[in-house]
């Protein structure tokens, strides 16, 4: 039998990582009791964050919106704010998982587990989102491409927490896009993902543009050269077909269950001309 | 060493206190414990949605749940839909009228979340009601009469 506490706010919390600097952290609990089960991990202990209503919600704070990280996946589906200013992590959010493990799962716990194919991911990648870290006695930021650090890896120290997300409200990109490649189409862990965020002028020329790619690589992957090259040029196929080698240079993709390697290069690129439908 | 804990909740409108390991899935407490063995395991990861319940009114999964976590919430699992007055609720009742349980195992899922749906969409489209059971497996492959039942069920008067 394992321990297992449920602190009910924060005070609570810093208190067990104190006397249980072991512990593993769950909200949700859709990666985390799904790998215990399967006897990837054996925490001697365990903490349910459910109950800690001060990470929960979502907040308006000057020109920034503040996610908590217990805010669940459907909590966020349904948020006026978070529709209106990020379509790109809505559209995200609709093809994660199913409605029960959207109930259960937190924007947070998508973030910490740190998967390349974690579908909240390459939207927090293009929107530039900060993750705010905390601890009993401090708090940083960090960007979300320093924060993960690789497959299930985070730059998270003892006693710290990923108490939430902040991300710039007004960024002025009216096209946002996202789109996942699986096996099936819910419940489906992606073979590729794109994140796209652009400013396209009436003459159809981008003005910017930012992208990112799910499960091509150990982490999600942004290339800001490919972003300069198309940037000025005609939104159209040619425009696009001529920065696909470049993305198929800078992308990282394994064979795996899911998918081979080349067909994962072959589809990240091929992501890219989806873009088109945005022309004018 | 941990010991068991009294873990109180409401289950199917009746407030109950159970006696067991905090760290006991939701799925293991009703079916060996309480003996609710309506409430099916089938992937125990999340995948499948034979172990939906409602917590609170929302699904979730009693497989990715532990049983700490039900203090002080209510849960209603699919025996509590027919416990009112001995009968069966609307959409379980379209379910049998229209044939949409083949082996049955994934029907008591399917009724959670087509009741999730109803009650937040009581008019759902027919992609609605493909999204809402999008979490659900039927090895069977009866989705066709699963829709069919769950679009029933929203036409009538008294929908859930």
């Amino acid at each position: 039998m394992t321990d297992i506490f449920l602190p009910s706010d924060l005070d609570e919390l810093w208190r067990l990582l104190n006397i249980k600097p072991e512990a593993a952290l769950y909200a949700g609990g859709t990666d985390l009791l799904v790998k215990r089960r399967s006897g990837l991990i054996d925490p001697p202990s365990l903490v349910c964050l459910e109950r800690i209503q001060e990470l929960k919600g979502v907040k308006e704070c000057g020109d920034e919106v503040f996610v908590g990280a217990l805010t669940t996946h459907s909590e966020l589906l349904s948020h006026r704010v978070i529709r209106k200013h990020f379509p790109v992590l809505i559209q995200a959010i609709a093809v994660l998982g199913s409605p029960p493990v959207r109930n259960m799962g937190t924007i947070g716990g998508n973030i910490v587990t740190a998967s390349p194919a974690g579908d909240t991911l390459a939207p927090l990648y293009v929107l530039d989102a900060q993750m705010e870290i905390r601890s009993l006695s401090s708090s940083r930021r960090v960007p979300i491409s320093a924060f993960i650090l690789g497959p299930g890896q985070i730059d998270l120290g003892q006693g710290e927490i990923l108490a939430g997300v902040w991300i710039k409200r007004h960024q002025g990109f009216r096209l946002q896009h996202y789109e996942k490649v699986g096996r099936r189409n819910a419940l489906a862990c992606s073979v590729v993902s794109m994140a796209a965020i652009m400013r396209v002028s009436s003459d159809n020329r981008i003005y910017e543009i930012r992208l990112a790619w799910g499960s091509v690589g150990p982490t999600v992957m942004r290339f800001p050269e490919v972003e300069r090259l198309l940037e000025g040029k005609p939104l159209t196929v040619d425009g696009l077909n001529d920065v696909i080698e470049l993305v198929h240079a800078g992308i990282k993709p394994i064979d795996d269950i899911r998918a081979t390697a080349s067909y994962r290069r072959e589809v990240a690129g091929r992501l890219l001309h989806r873009l088109i439908n945005y022309s004018t | 060493m941990t010991s068991n804990l009294l873990i109180s909740f409401k289950l199917n409108g009746n407030e109950v206190q159970v006696d067991s390991a905090p760290d006991r899935r939701v799925i293991d407490l009703l079916r060996e414990d309480l003996g609710l063995t309506g409430t099916k395991e089938s992937c125990g990861r999340g995948d499948c949605g034979a172990c939906s319940i409602l917590i609170d009114g929302d699904q979730r999964l009693s497989c990715l749940m532990l049983a700490v976590q039900l203090e002080g919430r209510e849960m209603i699992t699919i025996e509590g839909f027919s416990l009112q007055e001995d009968r069966l609720s609307n959409v379980q009742q379209k379910f049998i009228e229209l044939g949409a349980a083949q082996c049955g195992f994934c029907t008591p899922g399917m009724v959670i979340s087509a009741t999730a749906l109803l009650r937040v969409n009581p008019e759902p489209s027919r992609s609605e009601v493909r999204q809402a059971i999008s979490g659900n497996l039927c090895r069977c492959g009866a989705y066709q009469k699963i829709l069919d039942a769950i679009e029933a069920a929203s036409k009538e008067k008294t929908k859930l």
